[in-house]
């Protein structure tokens, strides 16, 4: 049986993992498209001041770039390392897609990242806009294919179960690719990243315009950042990954516990904006309601109804039995492959397999499971809602303050006046850490979301893990928590010397601190 | 579709062939990684060193991270055993290749020599490491891993961190470490000038000599004392197999069994000790392009050598035989195969094709002075 402390380590130790190097890749999509846009204006313009501003920026990009890449790799060796049965169970299906995402995007972005910094003496002009453009495009690229991945762990099609190698197949590429969760999710989080992106190249801008120095790079940053962060937070927004929550069981157990939706409510279903769950009495206390705003945005539509946690977990009670009995006649199925019985039963109850092994967690056996436990493993089918209610309401909460900043700071560019409403710059300076709030948040929403599930109705988190020790796990975790942090602080040191530096790191001597003869690099 | 016989075969070459990719790429990077303290006397000269790998090391790294996507989709159960397996190396590997991509990025971001310095060490640390835990790790490959598969298709692993450092796998250790090394100053010589080139010369003369001698007593150990794996039980390459229904003869010798059947398989491990006096002396004759070249086939073949001596075997285990892991038994299905046969056929070559253009770009040695002049923008 597998050891409750291991898998519970191994989730804390990818959760905190996987939000670390989430802390580097959105501003790595961002900013290298911020970079291509910057490029393209001074190979079109032949002004030297955008290419000093490729550069700087690409200086910052390339300290964030670093980290990237080393906090990437962790999450390719934990698959193996803590999730080995995940890997084995649905690697003919996930695998490839982590291959494909090597071959088509990391070779992309890690080659011509490097040309990127060195090149620009050895390339023509357009030959190195292009490889800044083909490093935006790999970073895009690498997140379409994870998003794929992450896509079919929330709504697994395309691939069916094999008794005699005890997996998931492939069955149709096709389908995982055009998976919708898949392509809501790729839309939602590249564009997030490019809010990331913008938000920090907006709010350094603003900075060093409250401190008045090298203001026409400044002011131009901030154009640039205001129009492109404002196109991708409306994207953000207007394509919110919340309007995939209706497709696949999982996704609406999601939607459910972050409206704390507790009954099915007659359609249009109506908005809880604020309030308290509670989980012992399966109400909202206090809540304040918008009539109809939830059936609109859920379903877009105003007669359907969207699924209430009590009709959910009826639900999952019913298929959690019916796997009982998936899980009975597989097991006779793999003693006697010809034992024809068991196979017809197995075949009209696999689909419930999943549920069926939700009961590993109380019982190694499954089939003799007590009603108690079944109630427990029904009670533990979806995600708590207080995590979910408030994650979400912070995360959109951020979307809306950013927005707020970026439609401000374009309006005002619009007007020519932004670089002397100081209340605007001090807020994009104070407002950087919002898109990296949100980001983390919204990971929550999305993966802790997802629970008891790391593949939804097909394999539950509890029986993924590998069988390692709980010792080795708590040295590894230690491992992490050392040097993450150490990196950390050394990133953030560089970054903010580099910052306060600004273009005049870039030896150019055309910038604040050379003109004052104050060289500080 | 291919058929599944074809498609097990191509994938097992294709695994060995990303293998090769690896080391014969990434493998002078954590050669000069190693190298950096010792050869580098000055700021300038490992100044030189860095940035002779710095504008490509990273598109070279990718060559693991894409050999574990690979991996992870056509030998699932390969990657979840090795890794899950080999829990606590694998986390010392990782944080061994988490100093390269912030200590090339960050070591020249400050004058300071101290912060420098440090990360020379890491830098250092980060060429050592992988290279010593995936040599560790191929030489348990070899020697069999303590591991278990029970009925659903769940590995058990028995050994702990400390069992991997064997006697046979410590010599692998010893190989890996001089091929790297020389693989790396093969590099350098080509890509350096005066003193560091000089010192690369004699780094060639030493690494050579003790790879030589490893490698030999090495395949004299696998011909008379080390076990090797046997599957007894007859073969059907066309089916999907019931991994745990064939049975495995463990014993001496039998890593060479191989070799009579496919006598030109004696080419490979031939033509690693002929490729490597082939670097001594094309390196001493100046020509040292061509040198880089045969010691990328000397990986090579070291290799081929492995894999072709355990073939069908991918994991051997030492424990319970009947659970290893072999081509037959241990890949993913043959839609998936299938699949990721047509991707990688269609997105490699494109994916050397630019690596080649870049490496076409960077070109020529890198000096002293280049460092001087462009102190500011170089690693």
């Amino acid at each position: 049986m597998i050891v409750n402390e291991v898998v519970e380590l191994s989730r804390l130790q990818f959760a905190l993992t996987a939000m670390y190097h989430f802390l580097f890749v959105p501003l790595t999509l961002g900013l290298s498209f911020l970079l291509a846009i910057m490029e393209s204006v001074y190979v079109m313009s032949g002004k030297q001041i955008y290419k000093d501003m490729t550069r700087f920026w690409g200086k910052l990009f390339g300290i964030n770039f670093a980290m990237g890449v080393t906090t990437g790799i962790t999450l390719e060796f934990q698959f193996g390392t803590n999730w080995a049965y995940y890997s084995h169970y649905v690697g003919d299906v996930f695998g490839p897609l982590l291959a494909v995402e090597g071959m088509m995007a990391f070779f992309l972005e890690s080659t011509f990242v490097g040309l990127f910094f060195f090149g620009w003496d050895r390339l023509s002009k357009i030959q190195h806009l292009t490889t800044t453009w083909l490093l935006a495009l790999g970073t895009s690229l690498s997140a379409l294919w994870i998003l794929i991945a992450n896509g079919w762990m929330q709504h697994p099609v395309g691939a069916e179960f094999n008794y005699d190698t005890m997996r998931m197949e492939l069955t149709s590429i096709a389908d995982v690719f055009f998976n919708p969760i898949a392509q809501v999710k790729f839309v939602h989080t590249v564009a997030a990243g490019y809010v990331t992106g913008s938000m920090f190249v907006l709010g350094i801008s603003a900075y060093y315009l409250l401190k008045n120095r090298d203001v026409a790079f400044a002011r131009r940053s901030f154009r640039i950042a205001a129009g492109f962060g404002l196109a991708s937070v409306l994207s953000v927004i207007v394509l919110g990954d919340e309007s995939g929550y209706t497709v696949g069981e999982v996704q609406k157990a999601k939607l459910a516990t972050i409206e704390a939706e507790w009954e099915t409510e007659k359609a249009p279903a109506s908005f809880t904006l604020l309030g308290l769950p509670n989980e012992e009495t399966m109400t909202t206390d206090y809540a304040i309601t918008i009539p109809w705003v939830l059936g609109l945005i859920a379903t877009r539509s105003i007669d359907e109804k969207v699924g209430g946690i009590n009709d959910i977990l009826a639900n999952n009670r019913e298929r959690i039995k019916s796997g009982m009995i998936a899980y009975e006649n597989l097991q006779k199925l793999r003693l006697d492959k010809l034992n024809l019985q068991a196979k017809s039963t197995f075949e009209s109850h696999k689909d419930d397999l999943g549920y069926g092994l939700l009961l590993k967690r109380y019982t190694d056996k499954v089939i003799d499971a007590t009603p108690a436990q079944i109630e427990e493993a029904t009670r533990h089918s979806i995600p708590k809602v207080a995590p979910m209610f408030w994650t979400f309401r912070g995360m959109v909460l951020c979307g809306v303050l950013m927005l707020f900043i970026f439609a401000a700071s374009f309006y005002y560019n619009a007007k020519r006046t932004a670089h002397k409403q100081r209340w605007l710059l001090r807020l994009a300076f104070y407002g950087i850490p919002l898109p990296w709030i949100a980001n983390e948040l919204g990971w929550v929403v999305a993966e802790y979301g997802r629970q008891p599930w790391t593949i939804a109705g097909i394999l539950p988190t509890h029986l993924s893990a590998s069988n390692v020790d709980v010792g080795q796990l708590y040295l590894s975790l230690a491992g992490f928590f050392v040097f993450y942090t150490v990196l950390l602080v050394i990133e953030l040191f560089l970054m903010t010397k580099y910052v306060r530096l600004g273009p005049s790191s870039l030896h150019t001597g055309r910038y604040h601190f050379e003109q004052q003869g104050l060289d500080h690099a | 579709m291919l058929d599944f016989e074809t498609l097990r075969l191509i994938w097992w070459a294709l695994l060995v062939f990303l293998i090769c990719g690896f080391i014969v790429m990434d493998g002078f990077d954590l050669g000069i990684g190693m190298l950096l303290p010792f050869l580098g006397k000055t700021d300038d000269e490992r100044r030189v060193m860095l940035n002779a790998i710095g504008p490509t090391w990273e598109g070279n790294q990718t060559w693991l991270v894409t050999l574990g996507g690979i991996s992870f989709g056509a030998w699932s159960l390969v990657y979840a055993t090795f890794f899950s397996g080999l829990y606590t190396g694998m986390l010392v590997l990782l944080f061994g290749l988490f100093l390269r991509p912030v200590g090339f990025d960050y070591r020249s971001k400050l004058p300071n020599p101290r912060w420098r310095s440090a990360w020379d060490w890491a830098l250092f640390a980060g060429g050592l490491v992988p290279a010593v835990v995936l040599s560790l790790g191929a030489g348990n490959l070899i020697i069999g891993l303590p591991f278990q598969i029970d009925s659903d298709l769940r590995s058990n692993y028995t050994g702990s961190f400390w069992d991997l450092f064997q006697p046979f796998a410590l010599l692998c250790v010893v190989i890996g470490v001089a091929l790297l090394c020389l693989h790396g100053a093969v590099f350098l010589h080509w890509r350096t000038e005066a003193t560091l080139a000089k010192r690369a010369r004699r780094v060639i003369l030493w690494s050579s000599l003790v790879f030589i001698v490893g490698f030999i007593v090495a395949g004299v150990w696998v011909a008379v004392g080390l076990d090797g794996y046997r599957v007894t039980s007859p073969i059907d390459t066309h089916i999907v197999a019931n991994l745990l229904s064939k049975t495995v003869t463990k014993a001496s010798g039998l890593w060479l069994a191989n070799y009579s059947t496919y006598p030109w398989l004696l080419l490979s491990p031939l033509l690693a000790i002929i490729g490597t006096g082939l670097v001594v002396f094309l390196s001493a004759k100046r020509h040292t392009g061509w040198a880089f070249l045969t010691s990328c086939l000397v990986v090579v073949c070291v290799i081929v050598t492995a894999a072709g001596s355990m073939f069908p075997f991918l994991m051997p285990s030492s424990i319970s035989p009947t659970s290893s892991l072999t081509v037959w038994d241990a890949s993913a299905s043959r839609y998936t195969l299938n699949i990721l046969f047509f991707a990688t056929v269609l997105m490699m070559p494109i994916v050397m094709a630019y690596t080649t253009w870049v490496y076409r770009v960077m070109r020529g040695k890198v000096t002293v002075e280049d460092i001087q002049n462009n102190k500011n923008v170089l690693y």
